[in-house]
């Protein structure tokens, strides 16, 4: 049953990411990659919700599959690594930084929501 | 620039400053935005994603619970997924952009943006992280946190090294 959770959230949440990254990025003119650092942030603000308040079979659904396939550690180092090979180096900083930080104050609100709707 | 999500299988990764920013879309983009529409052609593209982050997700599901990580300790397990999706992603990439044949173009929506995206984790790195900081271990949280970014860079920077060496030393190498 576990599995089957994992399953069904990776099923939605990988193309989410995917889609998710299509739209972001064909809405913009820069080398930054927007689309990876929109879904991983978004991500990070439900798993911080869910980690707060959410059971465990609920975690497992939309935690372990669902933003865990909805964001991605492989394709930022990737989209970062690319931005440094072609000379963005600004960039590449940016999307580290920017990212980390997003992230963390991405999974703060998600837990302050979390527990001021669900205490 | 994407690298294995939006683009459309089998062109560039990443846009380099200087060359032509990608186009998201398979034809150059005209002048006025062009607004396909998100799904058209994009089922056998969605259904590779979804397979290939099901299979992540569970090999990243299974390595958890192979090597769970105690509260308050040090999320080696995630710390290793992500090194290891992101050496190969550094290599998977390199090996089909650059290498003498092109792909089947189902092949990196289902490997690199479904496989790997689904394997490798942002959002449990970032809430491990914080989770260590609400424990009152903000050195171990920092440690997880940089430590993570530094092998993953290095990881993929290798591993891409080591692919475009390989195509190299083989004269596989695609006329750029």
């Amino acid at each position: 049953m576990n599995w089957l959770l994992v399953i069904a959230g990776a099923l939605v949440g990988a193309p989410l990411r995917y889609l998710t990254d299509r739209a972001v990025q064909s809405r913009h003119d820069s080398v930054f990659p927007w689309g990876t650092f929109t879904v991983n942030v978004a991500g990070c603000l439900l798993l911080g919700l869910l980690a707060a308040v959410a059971p465990s079979n609920v975690r497992l659904l939309l935690g372990t599959g669902l933003c865990g396939a909805l964001t991605t550690y492989s394709t930022f180092s990737y989209e970062t690594l690319r931005l440094v090979e072609g000379g963005a180096r600004l960039f590449a900083v940016a999307n580290v930084v920017g990212t980390l930080l997003a992230g963390l104050a991405a999974v703060h609100a998600g837990q302050a929501l979390g527990h001021a709707l669900w205490g | 620039m994407r690298s294995d999500q939006t683009r459309p299988p089998g062109s560039p990764p990443g846009s380099a400053p200087g060359s032509p920013p990608a186009a998201p879309g398979p034809a150059p983009a005209p002048p006025a935005r062009r607004r396909a529409p998100l799904l058209r052609g994009q089922g056998p593209t969605v259904a590779v994603v979804a397979l290939g982050g099901a299979i992540g997700a569970c090999a990243r599901y299974g390595a958890g619970l192979l090597w769970p990580t105690p509260v308050g300790a040090f999320p080696w397990t995630t710390l290793l997924v992500n090194a290891v999706g992101c050496a190969v992603i550094g290599v998977f990439l390199v090996l089909i952009t650059e290498g003498p044949v092109a792909p089947h173009p189902l092949l990196r929506p289902f490997f690199g943006t479904g496989v790997l995206g689904g394997f490798t984790t942002f959002s449990t790195y970032a809430v491990d992280a914080q989770g260590l900081f609400d424990h009152g271990l903000p050195g171990r949280a920092l440690a997880y946190l940089v430590g993570t970014l530094v092998i993953a860079m290095l990881a993929v920077w290798v591993a891409a090294a080591a692919g475009r060496w390989a195509l190299g030393a083989l004269g596989r190498r695609r006329p750029a």
